[in-house]
């Protein structure tokens, strides 16, 4: 029986075969379009996300509960190198780095700047962050206690120095006291964002805790790794943590929550827009199911007298539409795919990208995501939108009598 | 024999109403497609305009005159004159192409208090003259805003004043660096402090009297940047011109040139509605055409029979045509009317707070004011109705090729 019907829905689609064609044409290009702007704006996301983490704030930090959100040098981690190293072995992870941040004046030959001192950890820096690799002019950090300063292009530019001249740095340390010292530049990095490269200059961490009376502490442990092992890698710093009120474990969402709200709004607006869209291929269903169901009044009629029952007719009107609907979403999640892959293989690009793409950390080469929740959630948006458009030409058939059924031609 | 133009008008209106439940569904659907233009430019035009006038307002105006080399190294060394000693400029710039202008000086300085300690930009304005250029003189929400070109007081954002855990009337020390390359410091009281919509610039400006920032930096009358506002934002091409050829040696430059992530938001702006407009038409289209090809398909017969009563293809074609016509015009004029409706209670903004920080991101301020732009609703109706005919060509012109015996002949399918 359940063959007959679909056989008996087959038929009855293609009977007008130009308006079934426009019909699927309709969600096709509907469909192709969600993917295709799915799968660039996942694509755009994913890259944001990474390209903005890996520059200097990792996947995750530990800090003492209060300095996110007034950064004041008292509030550190103490122990920081043993917590680092619990962390290490907990979560199985070698992207473990402390760091610890000041401010000082910085003082070349001929200018005086204030900037943003970190003391990183040499050795295990590079796991964390992309500045020990993007050095353009000299080297990188030696180890741990040496007495030397990597600087931010634009902060070099501004106090006029290169690899080889001094600094003196004026600051305050941790107790209140008076931090000073003279380090000479070993190397200059850009990282491409401005804020980093404008005002931040790096030093040894051990260094740094002489210098601004730090002791054994940190203020950050930057976490890396993996973004899809980030469940994991928060369970094994927890288990490190546990015996620890004072500190939190705080995710790249609270440490960047700008990024994640660009993120929705983003999506949100774009939602909007791909509802206007299927809500106007859902109306071009109506239509079409509609129409395939008022020039079929006088056969329905006649099906009704044969004693067939409303719920039956309603069932088959349902499998039509569904079959032209699942038609649409098949040949529309192949075509958005195909467009995609062509995408994932070329790249895509369009005019203003560049100036676009700095601000937020994303290379003027889009490559689109090819997933299941790029390719699906549109294709099927669609589907159930034209299912629920094809209920009101049954809820119309609902009415219909055998004898006033027989008498329209 | 020709049909009169009234009848064959007459004609495509009965038509259009014989199915009725049809006609409105395609009605709806061209009403909430053209309301998708129109709501979704109005937004997206309101966002970009916002922050346009958030960039001009911190800070950027129109035109800006600095030092050559002053941007790469914004610092004290690099100063232009006083306009006093540029008559021609001071004439341009008091005419009326300009709307607003003042002097700055803008250096890079550290601000402590007994807490903390931060960078930040000082930034010695004349504080009658920067009144209309800039948010600052009326975003003072606690104290006062700066009187003279030499008070005593600094404005503080609120951001920068809880950071420094300080507050109004206290003392803050500011330090920064004096064209001779010594450390100039000095001491100020909190006068007033400023809110605005981005925390960056709460945190990152410290404005102070000119003449003020000139004692303490110990330096003569040069200033590091001229900002002045022309009428209109995006024709400032023709104003720079007349102002870089009367600031001589001074770099002139647009906020176009100054903010090229700005400038292109503006491009791709105008692009994605061009492609938005595209991709809702296409869908619109799609029922257009099927409605059109259904209705003519089920009168196969009376369009044979009006042909063999003497009508010619041509007027059939027009009656067709005429059918779409009155279609488009009835929606466009529903979705005009639907965007109306819905716009309206939003004119005053609707409040995005709840992702400001997202928004700040993208350099945008948390309330969204919809720009509605003549131009946009017109170009949105024009494609409708123009790509609107020109799609039901192809169902029009089908219904005036039907022979008219195979026509009449044929029953049904």
């Amino acid at each position: 029986m359940t063959s007959t019907a679909t056989t008996l829905a087959w038929r009855n689609i293609w009977r007008h075969p130009r308006r079934t064609i426009l019909t699927i044409a309709a969600m096709v290009f509907a469909d192709t379009l969600l993917v295709f702007m799915l799968g660039l704006q996942f694509g755009q996301y994913r890259m944001m996300i990474d390209n903005s983490l890996r520059i200097f704030t990792g996947q995750m930090q530990v800090q003492a509960s209060g300095y996110y959100d007034e950064p004041h040098m008292y509030r550190s981690i103490p122990a920081a190198d043993r917590l680092a190293q619990a962390i290490r072995d907990n979560a199985e992870l070698d992207a473990v780095s402390p760091r610890a941040y000041g401010f000082a004046l910085v003082s070349s030959d001929t200018r005086t700047i204030g900037a943003q001192v970190s003391g990183v950890d040499p050795q295990h820096e590079p796991r964390v962050s992309t500045i020990p690799g993007l050095i353009k002019q000299g080297r990188y950090l030696g180890s741990r206690t040496d007495n030397e300063i990597v600087v931010g292009s634009i902060l070099a530019r501004n106090l006029k120095i290169s690899p080889g001249d001094e600094l003196t740095l004026l600051g305050n340390g941790r107790d209140g006291s008076i931090a000073a010292t003279v380090a000479p530049v070993v190397g200059i990095f850009e990282s491409g964002t401005r804020d980093i490269d404008r005002q931040m200059l790096s030093m040894p961490i051990d260094t740094f805790r002489d210098v601004f009376s730090m002791g054994d502490q940190a203020h950050s442990i930057i976490i890396g790794g993996d973004r899809e092992q980030a469940d994991r890698i928060a369970n094994g710093t927890n288990t490190a943590l546990h015996e620890n009120d004072d500190l939190v474990l705080l995710s790249w969402e609270a440490l960047l929550p700008g990024l994640k709200q660009a993120i929705q709004a983003d999506f949100a607006s774009a939602w909007f827009m791909y509802a206007v869209l299927i809500v106007l291929v859902a109306f071009g269903m109506l239509n079409t199911m509609l129409m395939s169901v008022l020039e079929r009044t006088h056969e329905f009629g006649i099906l009704l007298a044969l004693g067939v029952r409303h719920g039956k007719l309603g069932r088959m009107i349902i499998t039509e539409s569904a079959v032209l609907a699942l038609t649409g979403m098949l040949i529309g999640m192949l075509t958005g795919g195909l467009v995609i892959w062509y995408f994932l293989v070329n790249g895509f690009t369009y005019p203003g990208m560049e100036e676009m793409g700095e601000r937020f950390n994303i290379p003027s080469m889009l490559y689109p995501e090819v997933s299941i929740r790029s390719l699906l959630p549109g294709p099927l948006a669609v589907f159930i939108a034209t299912i629920l458009a094809s209920l009101y030409p049954i809820w119309h058939l609902r009415k219909l009598r055998p004898i006033e059924a027989l008498q329209t031609v | 024999m020709k049909t009169p133009f009234p009848m064959l008008i007459t004609i495509a209106w009965r038509n259009l109403w014989r199915n009725h439940r049809r006609s409105l569904i395609m009605l709806a659907a061209i009403a909430v497609g053209l309301w998708g233009m129109i709501w979704m430019t109005a937004l997206m035009r309101g966002m970009v305009d916002q922050m346009i006038d958030d960039a001009i307002n911190t800070l950027s105006g129109h035109i800006q005159i600095h030092a050559e080399g002053y941007l790469d190294d914004p610092s004290i060394e690099h100063t232009i004159p006083d306009v006093t000693h540029n008559p021609q400029l001071d004439k341009l710039l008091e005419s009326q192409q300009v709307t607003a202008w003042s002097q700055r000086i803008r250096v890079p300085a550290v601000i402590r208090s007994e807490r903390d300690v931060y960078g930040i930009t000082l930034v010695g304005i004349d504080p009658q003259r920067e009144k209309g250029l800039s948010f600052i003189a009326d975003s003072v929400a606690e104290g006062q805003y700066l009187e003279s070109v030499d008070d005593r007081h600094v404005l503080l954002g609120r951001k920068l004043v809880e950071q420094l855990e300080t507050k109004l009337e206290r003392r803050i020390v500011i330090m920064s660096q004096d064209p001779d390359n010594n450390i100039a410091e000095r001491g100020f009281r909190i006068g007033g402090i400023y809110d605005t919509d981005l925390q960056a610039t709460e945190t990152g400006y410290v404005f102070a009297g000119i003449e003020t920032v000139r004692t303490m930096l110990q330096m003569g009358s040069g200033v590091s940047e001229i900002s002045l506002l022309g009428h209109d934002y995006r024709h400032v091409d023709g104003l720079a011109a007349r102002v870089r050829a009367a600031a001589g040696d001074a770099e002139t430059k647009t906020w176009l040139q100054l903010d090229p992530y700005m400038a292109s938001m503006l491009d791709v702006m105008d692009g994605f509605i061009v492609i938005w407009f595209g991709i809702i038409f296409l869908s619109l289209s799609f029922g257009l055409i099927n409605t059109l090809l259904m209705a003519v398909f089920e009168r196969t017969r009376e369009i044979g029979l009006i042909q063999a009563l003497g009508m010619p293809p041509g007027n059939i074609l027009f009656m067709v045509l005429i059918e779409s016509l009155i279609m488009l015009v009835i929606g466009l004029v529903a979705g005009n009317l639907l965007s109306w409706l819905t716009i309206l209670p939003i004119q005053d903004g609707i409040d995005i707070s709840g992702i400001a920080e997202g928004l700040e991101w993208a350099g945008m301020s948390s309330t969204l004011l919809p720009a509605v732009k003549t131009s946009d609703v017109l170009l949105a109706n024009a494609v409708v109705l123009v790509l609107g005919v020109a799609a039901s060509l192809f169902p029009a012109w089908r219904a005036s090729r039907k022979v008219p015996v195979e026509a009449i002949t044929r029953i049904w399918q």
